[in-house]
């Protein structure tokens, strides 16, 4: 009986999901004794060509993290699309866009001015830009394309299933390896590896009564450990975000940022945590609630952080 | 005999109207046959406290070229404070407009009574003339260029 | 002309493309390095409130969100004009120094290490962290699993997550940790540093110890003479938290000596159409291409360049290692960029030794980490020393504390243009009338893991696409067109 095949690829992300894997420790080898990795990038040193050269649907399961940001990024979505039976969306980049969705808040020419014009250190006189296909002295160089707006794995292709996280923790990545290696999943297009409930069901902290009169930024104040950081006035993105990571940043007294993605039937991570913080804006008079909401800082930027790309509007006017 | 279509732009604005106070006063510009452009649609929710930001994203993101959200007089509310809850989610929803690009007067929050039909029909025409002088916003085509 | 193409580059962080063009007779005229990845986040950082900065620059890289995040923090302390008390600085270094442990150790074992261990020409198949594992034996694998995992655990508990943690403030960190923490922490140093050693002889042993191996270390095609930059003390030993930027040629004369915020005046970026990351170069030497020597503005900054500058080690047992690096090879600077895998592992040692001194420090539990910044923010640098070149966070405000600009210079930026020539110069060595293998072409690939890149980090900003420039060139070299769309 031939071993189950798993892959593992990576699109515009930083290499954190790679790590989340690692986390796997010792049960890595026990894993790689039950099936066959197949191509894997950062640790494999299959190339391209090599999967190519694979049958369609011969890959069991593949992991696919990063967002799709590029010409490449989308034409591997594709290709490990058609050689895997099930295509798992790894990480908060393939599932909601991560942080590199934040460049929808932008676009590929203001980047390209800004690299070209602004940053001190660059020098280019002659304007000199990178281009998808450079004619050299030798023969033909080519680098992908770069998009104007960053997507999502399943804005790309039908994607199976769901890890959410920047990265997913360790314990959670375990558990889904062996749901995988088992055979045992729920229903296509599940999300694994996270709670159902919101991120305030597993902070520790006291919460008594949520209310908002004045708006912190981190940099204004040490937390109070043990109480809520909304009730101190500091935007948590807890509620609207979904739980299953442990709420370890708040045990590090930071406020949490929404990494673990939207909750259940939310399509929209960034437009629930507008509602919510709206909703315990201590201020009655429109006077107050302007002066409140005028002190938000950032409110795209800080309710969209990682789900820009998986939002109702995905990015801003070009 | 085929009469000449208008080629002018026709703003698609949904409407968020509360039962108590603004469906009814809209329905009273109806049954008092107020002239007013129909470029609003409108749906009726409990109270305008009911409209989830979310929803004005929905709509914008689906073709929509701008939403009202009418409700009760601040004090009239029937559920005594929705409608200040209104305020507080309109407030920053607007910030977060504005950061999305989308123009402040495509999205507007209004008071109208039971009684006030003229005034709805009065809202209705000054806020599809704005946008028409806008625009549509095609929100779907910024998204995949 | 045939190519030959490797794609992708395997057993780094990040994506990459070597294109080889090989002539008539089969030899190799010229090979280019090209990184295809891009994200802008130099750009699309700003507007975002600078304090967030730590966290959103974390996601730079997944493999060294560490270094992203306390050079972020730094520059938040300088934006900020707020000086942290030490505790914090303290704890700062400590995590950096749990962090360089694991990341030094997963290079070697993970990335690199597969070439050693396994062989340079092993079938494809093989050259991976689970044949070696399978080689070493389950003992030693658990050993590196642990180790890095416990290296994780301290990182952890001061930042909250084991990767991305979140702990840099203006000022400070966010928790001072506890005595249990820090009896935890001591603990895990104290095995780190028996492992770096443990870590040690073993690359003796199969690297060192084996002919082949270090005729391929100290051979020509895997050397290239440039400046080198690293940051130090102020008793001139690697330091990778804090100190000044020191830059030696390469015959090892100091060049220039800088604190971070002056990087400018020193460091410029040149642009080739055919890769989205540029050419850091030395501005008073000046851009003379892919080339090396005096004349050259190329510069590395790895570990080894970061010994090439220093004249000692601050811990003891990374000093003696460092002195038997120097004596056994016969010169300093080092130019084999093989050895760096030599001086990646006295960082090791070194990164071991600060963790414990660090776990040890009477002040590391004190509760009073944190100042909480009163001046208006508006400009700022914060430098580190990430494990694959130095790193500068440089960011501009309002008075709001909102980010108006950003400039990043990061770790294998630094080395692109090396990078690019030393894969030139192995693919030149290796390659000969038309023979290639896939085991040839690992060794090309070898002369780029020696730099242990992280292409997330060096691809953070997109130059973009707009004015284009096209140069065609007949077979001859003789330049046929030069068409330019502003």
């Amino acid at each position: 009986m031939p071993k189950p095949k798993m892959a593992f690829n990576w699109a515009s992300s930083c290499g954190g999901c790679e790590i989340a894997i690692f986390e796997l420790g010792t049960k890595l080898v026990d894993v790689s004794k039950k099936v066959d990795i197949v191509f894997w990038p950062a640790i494999f040193d299959y190339k391209y060509s090599d999967l190519e050269a694979m049958p369609d649907k011969s890959i069991d399961v593949t992991f696919f993290n990063g967002a799709i940001q590029n010409s490449e990024n989308e034409h591997m979505a594709r290709l490990l699309r058609e050689k895997s039976k099930l295509l798992v969306a790894f990480g908060a980049c393939a599932h909601s866009g991560g942080i590199p969705a934040l460049a929808n808040t932008t676009t590929r020419d203001q980047i390209f001015t800004s690299s070209y014009k602004d940053t001190p250190t660059t020098d280019n006189p002659e304007k000199v830009l990178p281009q998808t296909r450079v004619q050299v002295k030798e023969g033909e160089l080519t680098i992908p394309e770069f998009y104007n707006t960053v997507k999502t794995l399943d804005q790309t292709v039908d994607v199976d299933y769901y890890v959410p996280g920047c990265p997913p923790v360790g314990e959670q990545v375990s558990k889904v390896i062996d749901q995988f290696v088992a055979g045992d999943l729920p229903p296509k297009g599940s999300v694994l590896g996270a709670s159902q409930k919101s991120l305030c069901h597993e902070c520790k902290r006291t919460k008594t009564n949520r209310k908002i009169s004045k708006i912190v930024r981190t940099f204004q104040t040490i937390p109070d450990p043990e109480k809520c950081m909304l009730e101190q006035g500091i935007i948590c993105m807890g509620p609207a975000t979904r739980g299953g990571c442990g709420a370890v940043c708040l045990d590090a007294n930071m406020p949490c940022r929404g990494c673990y993605g939207p909750l259940p039937n939310v399509v929209d991570q960034g437009g629930k945590m507008l509602s919510a913080l709206a909703s315990i804006f201590d201020a009655e008079s429109e006077e107050d609630i302007q002066k409140l909401a005028d002190s938000v800082p950032d409110p795209i930027g800080t309710f969209y952080r990682f789900s820009l790309a998986r939002s109702l509007m995905r990015r801003t006017k070009q | 005999m085929v009469i000449g279509l208008s080629t002018r732009f026709e703003p698609k604005i949904v409407g968020f109207l509360c039962r108590w106070c603004a469906y009814t006063g809209a329905d009273l510009a109806g049954t008092s046959r107020i002239k007013y452009p129909p470029n609003v649609t409108p749906i009726r929710v409990n109270c305008s406290g009911r409209v989830d930001p979310t929803f004005v994203l929905k709509a914008l993101a689906s073709g929509a070229d701008g939403v009202l959200i009418a409700g009760c007089h601040p004090g009239d509310c029937h559920y005594t404070s929705g409608n200040v809850k209104t305020i507080r989610r309109f407030k920053l929803l607007q910030r977060m407009l504005n950061q999305f690009g989308v123009e402040k007067e495509r999205v507007r929050l209004e008071w109208v009574s039971a009684s006030e039909g003229e005034r709805y029909a009065r809202i209705v025409e000054s806020m599809t003339k704005e946008i028409r002088s806008l625009g549509p916003l095609e929100w779907k085509t910024k998204v995949e260029a | 002309m045939r190519t030959v193409t490797i794609n992708p580059v395997t057993r780094l962080e990040g994506h990459g493309k070597i294109s080889i063009f090989l002539n008539d007779q089969g030899n190799v005229e010229n090979a280019y390095f090209q990184v295809p990845e891009l994200r802008g986040f130099e750009k699309f950082c700003e507007g975002r409130p600078v304090e967030e900065m730590p966290d959103i620059t974390s996601r730079i890289c997944g493999v060294c969100p560490e270094a992203h995040h306390i050079a972020s923090t730094k520059a938040l302390d300088a934006v900020f004009h707020v000086e942290p008390p030490p505790a914090a600085k303290k704890l700062r270094e400590l995590l950096y120094s749990a962090f360089f442990v694991a990341d030094h150790t997963t290079h070697f074992y993970v990335l690199a290490g597969p070439d050693f261990v396994m062989g340079s020409t092993a079938p494809k198949a093989e050259r991976n962290i689970l044949s070696v594992i399978s080689k070493v034996g389950l003992e030693v694998g658990g050993s590196v699993i642990k180790h890095r995992s416990d290296a994780l655990q301290a990182i952890a508990m001061i930042g909250g997550k084991r990767v991305h943690p979140s702990c840099g403030v203006p000022g400070g960190v966010s928790k001072p940790i506890t005595e249990q923490e820090r009896a935890k922490i001591e603990a895990i140093a104290e095995s780190e540093v028996e492992f770096a050693k443990f870590t040690m002889k073993l690359f003796d042993d199969i690297v060192l110890k084996n002919k082949d191996y270090v005729s391929l270390i100290t051979s020509e095609m895997y050397a290239t003479e440039t400046y080198y930059m690293g940051t130090v003390d102020d008793q001139n030993r690697v330091n990778f938290y804090d100190g000044k930027i020191r830059i030696v040629d390469p015959d090892g004369r100091e060049f220039a000596k800088y604190p971070p915020s002056d990087y400018q005046q020193h460091i410029a970026e040149h642009v080739e159409p055919w890769t989205y990351l540029k050419y850091p170069y030395l501005k008073k030497v000046g851009w003379k291409g892919l080339v090396g020597g005096r004349s050259s503005g190329v510069y590395r900054a790895t570990p080894l360049a970061r010994l090439n500058v220093a004249e000692g080690m601050a811990t003891p047992i990374a000093q003696a290692e460092y002195k038997r690096m120097y004596d056994t090879l016969g010169r300093k600077p080092i130019h084999s960029t093989l050895a760096t895998h030599w001086a990646r592992l006295v960082e090791l040692i070194y990164a071991a030794e600060r963790m414990l001194e660090l776990s040890r420090d009477p002040e590391i539990t004190t509760q009073n980490v944190r100042t909480i910044p009163k001046a208006t923010p508006d400009e700022g640098v914060g430098a580190v020393e990430a494990p694959r070149g130095t790193l500068i966070h440089h960011y501009k405000t309002d008075e709001k504390g909102f980010v108006k600009s950003v400039n990043l210079i990061v770790g294998t930026t630094n080395n692109h243009a090396a990078i690019s020539m030393s894969i030139k110069q192995a693919a030149e060595g290796l390659i000969k009338k038309g023979e290639v293998s896939d085991g040839i072409l690992n060794m090309v690939e070898m002369a780029f893991r020696a730099y242990d890149p992280c292409y997330a980090c060096a691809t953070h900003t997109l130059p973009g696409q707009m004015p284009l420039n096209v140069q065609i060139y007949k077979h001859d070299g003789t330049l046929l067109h030069n068409l330019r769309r502003p």
